[in-house]
Order: C-alpha cells, then sequence, then structure tokens
C-alpha cells in the first residue's frame, strides 16, 4: 500500500474514530472501558503537546497545572452537589466554617464548563507571551514550568481546609443528578469523551494544514528568520501554547469524571514528564499517535502492573527506552514505515 | 530580671548564629548536589532524568561499605566513611563512563529525548534498587567522630557532620575547578564543549573526552549521595527527591557556569533557612519556587549567563 | 507464583475430567472444584515513594493467609492472594480496587496505608460493594460501611499519649509534622487535651511532605525548649528528622520526643543509634512479651529473614486478615454484606492482645502502649493502658 502524506493522514483519523466509536466499546467490558475512558482524558493533553512540542519546539513540563486546573474545576462543582447543602466534608474536618469565595461559582455548571474551556485562555496566554517576549526558551521553558507545578504542588497541598490537602477531592457521584459512578453512566460520558476528542483531533489536523500550521514549523526550525520576517514569533509561540493549555483543561476535566477523584499528584511534575512521554511514544509529530500514544502506554502500565505487581517498572521504563532509541519519532512512524506513507 | 534577658539576648544570638550556619550547610548541600549537573547538563547540554539515581546509587555503595566494614572490619568503622566517598565515586564514575559509551551518546544530537529515555532509565534504576535492596530505606551508620556537635559556646550547636559536609564541598569544588581550568584534560574538555568540530580538528579525541565529563559528573553525583546518607534518608526514591532541586539550582545561576551554580546554590540557601524560620515549610518552598519562576522571567539565561548569545 | 500453580492445578484437574474414564477420577475432580480457592486482595504501594512503608505489609499479610491455609483455610477452602500495586497514586488505587473486586472477583480486599489512598478507593468499594480492611493507624473521622478499620484511630494514641507525656515533669509541648492530614488532625486533638491537662503548647510546625532539611525548625524548637516533642513527621522525612536532631545535640538523652507514627520498621530506616531514647506510642510493639507474639515474630523471622522487624502496621495487617477469616466463618458466607454484620464483636487474640470490632463503628477496641526505643532498635514498654473503645468522631 502506497499512500501519499495526506491520504495517509485521512486514513490514520479514520482508523481512530473507528477505533474509539466502534472497536473499543464493542470489544470492551466495563472495566476495560473505563480505563480507556482514563487513558483519553491523558491523550487531550498528548494532542496539546503534539501541537506544541511537535510542532512548534515548546517542551512545556508543566502541562499538570492545566490538567489539574480543569480536573479541579469539575471536581469541585461534583463536590459541592455530593455534599449540598453541607460544606465538602474535608473542611469540615478542617474547621472551615465558610465555602471559601473562589469555591462559589463552582456550584452552578454552567460556570464550571465555561471555566474548564475559558479561564486557561488569559492564564497561558499572558504568562506565556511574557516568557516567550524575553525569549525564554528549550529548556529555561521546561523548567519554568516544571517550577510552577511544583509551585502549585506545595501550594495545593498546604492548604488542605480549602483544597482538601494531600487526599485532594473524592467521593463524588452525581453529575447534575445523574449517576456517574455506575456503568451506564461511564459509558455515557466515555461517548461525549470520544466526541470531543474526535473534535479535537480534527480541529489540531486543520490547524497544522492551514498557514498557521507552515508558520509554526518555521518557528520551530528557525525562529530567528522568521521573527526577521516580520512575524511577532513570541505571539505565535503564545497561542499555541494556550491550545495545548486548554486541551490540558479539558482532559483534567474529563479525568475527574471517569476517574472519580483528582489529587495533587496530576499537578505535579511527575505526571507532566509522563504526558510528554505519552506524546513521544504515539509520535511527536502526529496528532493520531499522541492519542494512540496514551492509550497505550496507559494500557501496558494497568497490564503490566496488574500482571507484574513487583517487577512492572522494569517494562515501563524498557519501553520508554526503546521506543526512543528506536523509534524517534514515535509508533506513528513505524506505522507510515509499515504502510508505506511517503513523508 | 536583668540576669534573664541576658539570658535570653545570649539564646537569641545563639539561634541566629546557628540560623547562619544552617544556611551555609545548606548552601553547601545544594552546591555538592548540583556540581554534578552542572557539569553534566551546563557543559555538555545532556538532561539526565537518571542523575538522581545516580545519587542514590553513591548512597547505596556507602550502604554496603560500612555493612562490609561493620561484619569483617570492625575496628576501622572510624575511617569507612573515606572508603565510602571513593568508592561511591569509582563506582558512579565507571558507571556514568559506560553509560556515555554505550548509551547517552546515541543521543547527542537530540537532547530533548536524552531527558525520556533516561527518565525511562531512572525507572528501571529505581526498581532495581528496590529489587536488590528492599523498597524500605537502609540506615546508613554514622561514624563515632561526626556525631554529635561542636558546642564553641553553651547556646550554640553546630553539627559536626554538617561541618564535615562544608568542608568537603569545598574541597571537591575547588578540585573540579582545578581539573576543568588548570589541567589539560579541563582544557580539552572546555574546548571540546565550546566547539566540538574545532576541537575535533585539532586533533582532540572528542569522544573520549565526552565519555570522561559525563563520568565526572557521575562520579560527583555519586559522592553527595554518599555524603547525604548523614543527613537524609536512603530509599529507591532518594534520587526523585534531589533531581528537580538539582535542576532548578543549574538553571537558576546560569548554565555552563560553576560560579553561577554556586552563587545560585548560595541565594537559594539562604532564603530557604530564613524563610523556614519565618515562616512555615510549604510557604517557604512557595516564595522560592516562585522568586525562581521570576529571576528566570528578567534573565532568561540565569543569574550568570555567559554572554555569548546562541 | 501462586498463580501458575492455580493455572497447573486446574490444567491438572481439567485433564483429569478429560479421562473421566478412570474411576474414581470424577469423585475426586468434584472434590477439588468444591475446595476451589477464594481470593482475596492485598493492595497495597509496591512501588513509588510510599512503598517505603507499605511493602513491607503485604509480607505480613501473606504470612497471615499462609498459615491460615496450612490450618485448612477459611470455610474449608484455601485463601488465594491476589497482590496489587497502588503505585503511590490514589488514581491507581482506585483502579486496581476496580480491578481486584471487578475482574478478581475477590472476597475482600486488605490493604492502603495512606488515608489519600484509602478515601480514593471509597467510592469503588461502595459502587462494587467491595471490603476493605485498612491496616493503619489514621486520624479517624470516617466510618464506612464498606471498611473495617484495624489500627488504631487517632484519639486512641493521641488523647493516650498525651495524658502520659504530661503525667511525666514537663508540660510545654512543641507539636512536630508532615504537611498533610494525619499530623494536622492529631494535632487539632492534641491541643485540646494538651489544655485540658494544664500543659501549653510552645510550638507548631509543618514540613512539606517528604522534607528533608530540618535545621530551621530544630532552631525553632530549641528558642521554644519545649518539654516534649511530639511529632508526626511522616515517611523518608522521619530519617532526616531524627538524624538532624540528633547531629544538632538534641538525642533521646536530651530531648524527650514522643512520635505516634515511628515503628521498629522505621527505626530500621532511621538508623538505631538516631532514635535511642525516644519515645513512640503504638498499639503493638515487637518487645511485648506474650505466648502470641513470639509465635508471630519467630514466624515473620522464620519466613523472611533473622535481620526483619517487626512494627505495628504490619502486625495490623496481619491480625487483619485473620478478623476477616474470623468474621467469614460466623457468618458462614463469603457475601460482604453478611461478613461486615457478623464482624461486629468479633474478638481475636492478636501479638499485641485482644483486639475486638466495635458493635457497631467498624473500628477496633486494644490497648496502647508507649515504647522508648533502645540501643538495638527495639523499644522498652513504659506504658501499657488498658483497652480503649475507638471513637472515630471525638467531641473536641
Amino acid at each position: 500500500m502506497n499512500l501519499s502524506a495526506k491520504q495517509g493522514e485521512k486514513f490514520a483519523h479514520a482508523g481512530l474514530a473507528l477505533l474509539l466509536l466502534g472497536l473499543l466499546p464493542l470489544a470492551l467490558g466495563p472495566y476495560w472501558l473505563n480505563l480507556v475512558g482514563k487513558y483519553l482524558a491523558f491523550s487531550f493533553v498528548a494532542v496539546g503537546i503534539v501541537l506544541a512540542w511537535g510542532y512548534c519546539g515548546i517542551l512545556s513540563l508543566g502541562q499538570g497545572v492545566f490538567f489539574g486546573f480543569g480536573g479541579y474545576a469539575m471536581a469541585m462543582f461534583l463536590k459541592l452537589e455530593a455534599s449540598a447543602p453541607e460544606l465538602p466534608d474535608f473542611m469540615v474536618w478542617s474547621s472551615v466554617e465558610q465555602l471559601p469565595f473562589w469555591w462559589e461559582p463552582y456550584s452552578s455548571f454552567g460556570v464550571t464548563l465555561a471555566s474548564i474551556f475559558l479561564v486557561p485562555i488569559p492564564v497561558a496566554f499572558i504568562f506565556a507571551y511574557a516568557i516567550f517576549r524575553k525569549r525564554v526558551s528549550g529548556v529555561y521553558f521546561a523548567i519554568v514550568t516544571i517550577a510552577l507545578s511544583m509551585t502549585l504542588v506545595v501550594l495545593n497541598i498546604g492548604q488542605q481546609g480549602e483544597t482538601g490537602g494531600a487526599n485532594g477531592i473524592t467521593d463524588f457521584s452525581t453529575l447534575l443528578g445523574f449517576d456517574i459512578i455506575d456503568d451506564a453512566g461511564k459509558k455515557a460520558i466515555y461517548w461525549v469523551e470520544v466526541a470531543l476528542l474526535l473534535t479535537a483531533t480534527t480541529l489540531a489536523a486543520l490547524l497544522l494544514h492551514s498557514r498557521f500550521g507552515k508558520l509554526l514549523i518555521a518557528v520551530r526550525d528557525r525562529e530567528d528568520r522568521v521573527r526577521f520576517s516580520g512575524f511577532d514569533t513570541a505571539m505565535i509561540k503564545a497561542f499555541i501554547f494556550t491550545v495545548s493549555a486548554v486541551l490540558s483543561s479539558v482532559g483534567g476535566a474529563m479525568f475527574a469524571l471517569q476517574a472519580g477523584l483528582v489529587t495533587p499528584s496530576l499537578i505535579g511534575a511527575v505526571t507532566s514528564v509522563e504526558l510528554v512521554i505519552y506524546a513521544a511514544v504515539g509520535g511527536r509529530l502526529s496528532v493520531v499517535g499522541a492519542v494512540v500514544g496514551a492509550l497505550l502506554v496507559g494500557f501496558t502500565k494497568s497490564y503490566l502492573s496488574e500482571h507484574y505487581p513487583e517487577t512492572w517498572l522494569f517494562f515501563l521504563g524498557g519501553m520508554f527506552i526503546f521506543v526512543v532509541w528506536v523509534l524517534p519519532n514515535g509508533l506513528a512512524d513505524l506505522f507510515r514505515k509499515i504502510l508505506r506513507v511517503k513523508t | 530580671m536583668p540576669t534573664t534577658s541576658i539570658k535570653e539576648a545570649i539564646v537569641t544570638f545563639g539561634i541566629l548564629v546557628m540560623q547562619l550556619f544552617n544556611g551555609l550547610s545548606l548552601f553547601t548541600i545544594l552546591l555538592l548536589m548540583a556540581l554534578g549537573l552542572a557539569i553534566v547538563f551546563g557543559l555538555m547540554g545532556v538532561i539526565n532524568m537518571a542523575h538522581g539515581e545516580i545519587m542514590a546509587m553513591g548512597a547505596y555503595t556507602t550502604y554496603l561499605t560500612a555493612s562490609f566494614f561493620e561484619r569483617h572490619l570492625p575496628g576501622l568503622m572510624d575511617v569507612y566513611l573515606f572508603v565510602a566517598i571513593l568508592l561511591a565515586f569509582c563506582v558512579t564514575f565507571a558507571f556514568g563512563y559506560l553509560l556515555e559509551r554505550g548509551f547517552i551518546r546515541w543521543f547527542y544530537h537530540r537532547p530533548l529525548d536524552t531527558l525520556l529515555a533516561t527518565w525511562g532509565l531512572s525507572l528501571i534504576l529505581q526498581q532495581t534498587y528496590r529489587s536488590v535492596f528492599g523498597a524500605q530505606e537502609v540506615s546508613v551508620p554514622l561514624t563515632a567522630w561526626l556525631s554529635g556537635a561542636w558546642e564553641p559556646t553553651e547556646s550554640i550547636q553546630l553539627p559536626l557532620n554538617r561541618i564535615f559536609i562544608v568542608a568537603l564541598t569545598i574541597l571537591v569544588t575547588l578540585g573540579v575547578w582545578y581539573i576543568l581550568h588548570k589541567t589539560r584534560w579541563g582544557l580539552r574538555a572546555r574546548a571540546v564543549t565550546q566547539n566540538r568540530a574545532m576541537s575535533s580538528a585539532v586533533g582532540i579525541d572528542t569522544n573520549r573526552v565526552d565519555a570522561l565529563i559525563f563520568a565526572l559528573g557521575s562520579g560527583l553525583a555519586g559522592i553527595a549521595g554518599s555524603v547525604f546518607t548523614m543527613v537524609g534518608s536512603t530509599n529507591p526514591g532518594t534520587g526523585q527527591l534531589y533531581i528537580v532541586d538539582s535542576f532548578i539550582v543549574v538553571v537558576f545561576g546560569g548554565v555552563a557556569s560553576l560560579l553561577g551554580t554556586a552563587a545560585s546554590s548560595f541565594l537559594i540557601a539562604q532564603m530557604q533557612t530564613t524563610l523556614e524560620y519565618l515562616m512555615s515549610g510549604s510557604m517557604a518552598k512557595v516564595a522560592i519556587l516562585l522568586l525562581v519562576i521570576t529571576v528566570l522571567y528578567f534573565r532568561p539565561n540565569g543569574l550568570f549567563a555567559s554572554k555569548v548569545r546562541t | 507464583m501462586s498463580k501458575i500453580s492455580r493455572r497447573r492445578f486446574m490444567q491438572i484437574s481439567g485433564s483429569l475430567v478429560a479421562a473421566g474414564a478412570i474411576p474414581g477420577a470424577g469423585l475426586l475432580t468434584k472434590s477439588s472444584f468444591a475446595a476451589e480457592p477464594i481470593k482475596l486482595g492485598l493492595l497495597h504501594s509496591l512501588t513509588g515513594t510510599i512503598a517505603i512503608a507499605e511493602a513491607a505489609l503485604v509480607e505480613a499479610e501473606k504470612m497471615a493467609i499462609d498459615e491460615i491455609n496450612a490450618a485448612g483455610g477459611v470455610l474449608g477452602r484455601m485463601i488465594d492472594p491476589v497482590v496489587a500495586d497502588g503505585a503511590s497514586d490514589w488514581p491507581t488505587f482506585a483502579e486496581k480496587t476496580k480491578q481486584l473486586l471487578q475482574r478478581d472477583k475477590v472476597a475482600a480486599i486488605v490493604g492502603c496505608y495512606t488515608s489519600a489512598s484509602r478515601k480514593a478507593v471509597l467510592p469503588v468499594l461502595k459502587q462494587s460493594k467491595g471490603l476493605l480492611y485498612y491496616p493503619t493507624y489514621y486520624e479517624g473521622q470516617e466510618e464506612d460501611k464498606q471498611v473495617i478499620y484495624t489500627s488504631q484511630e487517632a484519639t486512641q494514641s493521641v488523647i493516650s499519649a498525651i495524658e502520659w507525656m504530661a503525667k511525666q515533669q514537663g508540660k510545654t509541648f512543641f507539636l512536630v509534622g508532615s504537611d498533610y492530614i494525619y499530623p494536622r488532625t492529631c494535632n487539632k486533638i492534641a491541643k485540646p487535651t494538651v489544655a485540658r491537662l494544664g500543659g501549653k503548647v510552645v510550638g507548631e510546625e509543618y514540613a512539606p511532605l517528604g522534607h528533608t532539611e530540618f535545621s530551621s525548625i530544630i532552631n525553632k524548637i530549641k528558642a521554644a525548649k519545649p518539654d516534649w516533642i511530639y511529632s508526626t513527621v511522616v515517611g523518608g522525612s522521619n530519617v532526616a528528622f531524627y538524624k538532624q536532631l540528633k547531629a544538632a545535640g538534641l538525642d533521646g538523652g536530651k530531648q524527650k520526643l514522643l512520635s505516634t507514627v515511628v515503628s521498629e520498621n522505621e527505626i530500621d530506616g532511621i538508623g538505631k543509634e538516631n532514635a535511642v531514647g525516644y519515645y513512640a506510642c503504638m498499639g503493638y510493639f515487637q518487645s511485648i512479651k506474650s505466648p502470641e507474639n513470639e509465635k508471630f515474630v519467630k514466624a515473620i523471622k522464620a519466613k523472611y529473614g533473622q535481620d526483619r522487624v517487626v512494627g505495628d502496621p504490619m502486625e495490623c495487617a496481619y491480625n487483619s486478615v485473620y478478623l476477616w477469616k474470623m468474621a467469614v466463618e460466623k457468618a458462614k458466607s463469603f457475601d460482604v454484606d453478611k461478613v461486615v454484620a457478623a464482624s461486629s464483636g468479633i474478638q481475636f487474640n492478636a501479638p499485641e492482645g485482644k483486639v475486638a470490632i466495635h458493635k457497631t463503628n467498624h473500628h477496633v477496641s486494644k490497648k496502647i502502649r508507649i515504647g522508648r526505643a533502645r540501643t538495638d532498635g527495639q523499644f522498652d514498654i513504659v506504658f501499657e493502658s488498658g483497652v480503649i473503645e475507638p471513637n472515630p468522631f471525638p467531641k473536641l
């Protein structure tokens, strides 16, 4: 089979849709489907990483910040619903007597949804634009973002009366009165998630095929030349970083729904590095690859730790090394080679 | 009651002196921790996420040495630490050398991939420690003459092991500076890191130099790990505790500058000890991280950036 | 290992069914199927930061299972342990609980160490009607229908400890803890207790989890000169805290310190010489003198090596398996609801003495002890309380 790059990509998108809409829901029982839902939450972030890192060269090790934001926003709403009219239980233990003001908006589902999509936009944009204008890049940007995520983790754990501390926010079971714990509820969430994800991958592909996509690659490869041509490269980079932040936030919200809890570790450095690895395993230059990478690493982790609870880290570590060593552009590259897609 | 107020003043003075010493001690701890990374990451540009695990290797080497001395040479327990530090250096140096030859060098042209591959390596090393030494912490005995405190006055106690760390760090730092700036090998090493092609053209075996630089950085991590058994815990996850802090110290100071690493260790250490005394530990940590972010915003290449624009 | 042997066992019995022509073979397989093992989940962190404390619990649980199996199993069925790794990550704990309950169909789970992991598991237990035996001392404030709490909750240990400390000379207290819910709740219980006894809290400090630099906190302690330090520092931080206290001249000979989290297992990592003279408040110490305990310690050492030490959480983990077995036998069923109902009032002659599950609140009544660390890493028991009833929701 000889395919052009464009055909190959269409093929990949169609394959992904078939996999998520048809094969997996049909083939998997509720247990595995719920796990797939959890991995897919990470794949939102992985798509964002492909855009920012693969195509624009921005390696952020702080994607967990936005992932955590989306997760906490959703969890706060669910927790308020679960404990209404009382205060959330962890506040009671910590002698917090009144709902903190920044929790108030999250008693409304509309506001919660809006904040998941909209709050990351100004935050990520202002932060990134300020930094990129100073021409902070590469490793420095990675360290700044990792420092930011560590700061937020420490803050979050320290304020346990208002954030749930190290325990995170747990124990909620309904969304607008609709049970999200039972199998039917999980399946409904799965469909919403897949719909959102396929929209995201399609939009990402369209973006990359636009003129703007070409500009992204140009910034990645020779930023100075793009700048000399009169473009505001900081603006371009901040824009794509913001897109990836919004994707992360949406993924976080889906994670809260699928996993049924959020914890400070979601914001932390380890999650952030793992998220980059998901994208790298799938292929940093392939939107579909990122989703498949997240699915595959998640599945491998669950499977290996289930069967080799004492030694699974050997295999996981080995897999990362193998992929980076042998397949620098991830599994997507392998598929391209197998299907003989011209690049 | 004047006597009590004088007494209180003496106590306050004592606390002040001990706080200053704590700052100095933490400074040397951070510096020792970051020194290996400053070389591997600062000079070579290799992001080695398994650097912390190499420290842990030094710590476990120390543990093994201590166990050996306890069992076979109990009379020499007083000097085991020197043997352990030397061994820790040798083991991690050799490991670093092999790692560079067999692994790291394949990734030179793609630095961010090194991050991912070494992350995988760090998982494997952690699991190896867990399988070999158990998931629990191991206890490394402290040499008798290093336990306890030096008491210049009644209200001032300066821990002996920390004084030892201060002295050792100064020695090691001077040693590294000497090697890099006063020996022929150091000259070659700096030449290679500054201009690889040109160095190669004038006949320097750049492969060998790379391997040795990396091995030196790893060896320094080994020393740090060995020494930290005196103040911290030794368990399979020990390395993870140090790695991010080390990166922050190095980047904050400005890559490719030993002076910068020293300055940033000093600044962070002073801030941490002062702030921890004034506010809660969590808030102190937040304040420091925010400072790092702010400074990197205004000085994107760190406090002591080299003036060359790349 | 057990999985392979089980599979082999099934293969063998399967082939015997196929070879049904052999007289008597049918009978044999029937009885072996009737004795099909019952699964018990063991859910702990084997990897990640908490594995330091948690991995040893699995060993104690496995030993209890082996003992029970050697004695004929539960209701005539062997117990088959299914080990799952929570990886020190709370969402993973939830995932693995789901795996154990929905896929492996375990009869019950013994597991979790941190409160955060237990909290993560609760919704899954509720949904899948699971039963968790939680073998770690914790802060209380919880009474879940699907959980049996087999260690001391905070009021049992903290109030006993503070009352005992206040009886010794000196009544000023400095509270040090790691920054999360257990230390904060313990100190919340400690403060009114100190006030009630006429004492005074002269300092309260929290270090971030995993912190290894305690020199500033130690200076604050030096400035405050408390009679007692009450410590709830956990994990690797403990090692740093004790080592640095000693180096700063505040060793167990000069400064009195009591911890409700440092058991013999932690001392193993801290180093015996760094912990000498400090106190710990626990339900169990390895040095308890009783035939049950001697047998228990001997068995652990025989199985896992003469160097092994046993601490409170290990013993509670061991007890948990037995408490489950006794409840199952009383209920004559593995059904979760029946086992929970039968649990009420069950008594077990544990290595620490008699522990009994409370009639209604799912916690255990037990004795609390205070020990002083010796040079060999063991504790001299200096105080033993009467049986204390659990009270997870204290009025302060």
